[in-house]
């Protein structure tokens, strides 16, 4: 048709979304994961010192820390018990890896439902590559959907 | 046709490229990428390819991962 630069954006919409990337449509207008995770939740590095975390989170009043490469590429969490905790340990040894994560793109109904289901109360967010995006508590998506219950 | 990337689709918008999503229109109404147009792939001809500015590129996409 006479066109000379086209390309195939062949990974499609699907894609995109799940990278928090801009949409259009009914669906991209209701709230989803994305939209609502803290972005300023804390992070530290494996190699960093786990008394200095602590108290670093301690003071900051947050019960979690999310334990993150040069990339920002989750690695695992500190949780409040690892947090709270004095023990003589390193990140690694405190952290639980592999900690369940889902896509910007998700709707926050599903999100919540998700949380509920297995009994959550907050989740991180990532991109398909691992990279932390931020963390939804339980209650605030319950807020955001039901403002007038919560 | 030349397959790119997300990332070099992120480059090729700041330079004024063109996003067409070829699905159905209900998918399109559904979700589709912010300023993309909707050229259903059945309905991809010379008449609404009229709609494209020939001098800007064109990147085309539909769903997703395969």
């Amino acid at each position: 048709m006479g066109f000379e630069r086209v390309y195939d954006y062949e990974d499609g919409k699907r894609d995109w979304s799940s990278f928090g990337l801009p949409r259009e449509g009914r669906i991209a207008e209701q709230p989803s994961g994305g939209d609502v995770a803290r972005a300023d939740v804390p992070t530290c590095l494996l190699s960093d010192d786990l008394s200095a975390v602590r108290r670093r989170i301690r003071e900051s009043g947050w019960e979690t820390c999310i334990v993150v490469n040069d990339y920002r590429v989750v690695l695992g969490r500190l949780g409040s018990k690892a947090i709270a905790s004095d023990d003589d340990e390193s990140v690694e040894e405190a952290m639980t890896e592999g900690p369940s994560t889902v896509r910007p793109s998700i709707g926050l109904d599903a999100l919540l439902k998700r949380m509920q289901s297995k009994n959550l109360n907050s989740l991180l967010v990532t991109t398909p590559d691992g990279k932390l995006v931020g963390l939804v508590f339980r209650s605030q998506a319950e807020e955001r959907l039901n403002p007038s219950t919560s | 046709m030349k397959s790119i990337r997300r990332e070099e689709v992120r480059r090729l918008l700041k330079e004024g490229a063109q996003l067409v999503e070829v699905l159905p229109h209900e998918e399109y109404e559904e979700e589709h990428i912010a300023g993309a147009i909707n050229i259903p792939l059945k309905e991809l001809n010379r008449k609404t390819a009229m709609q494209l500015d020939r001098s800007r590129p064109v990147i085309v996409y539909c769903d997703d991962y395969q």
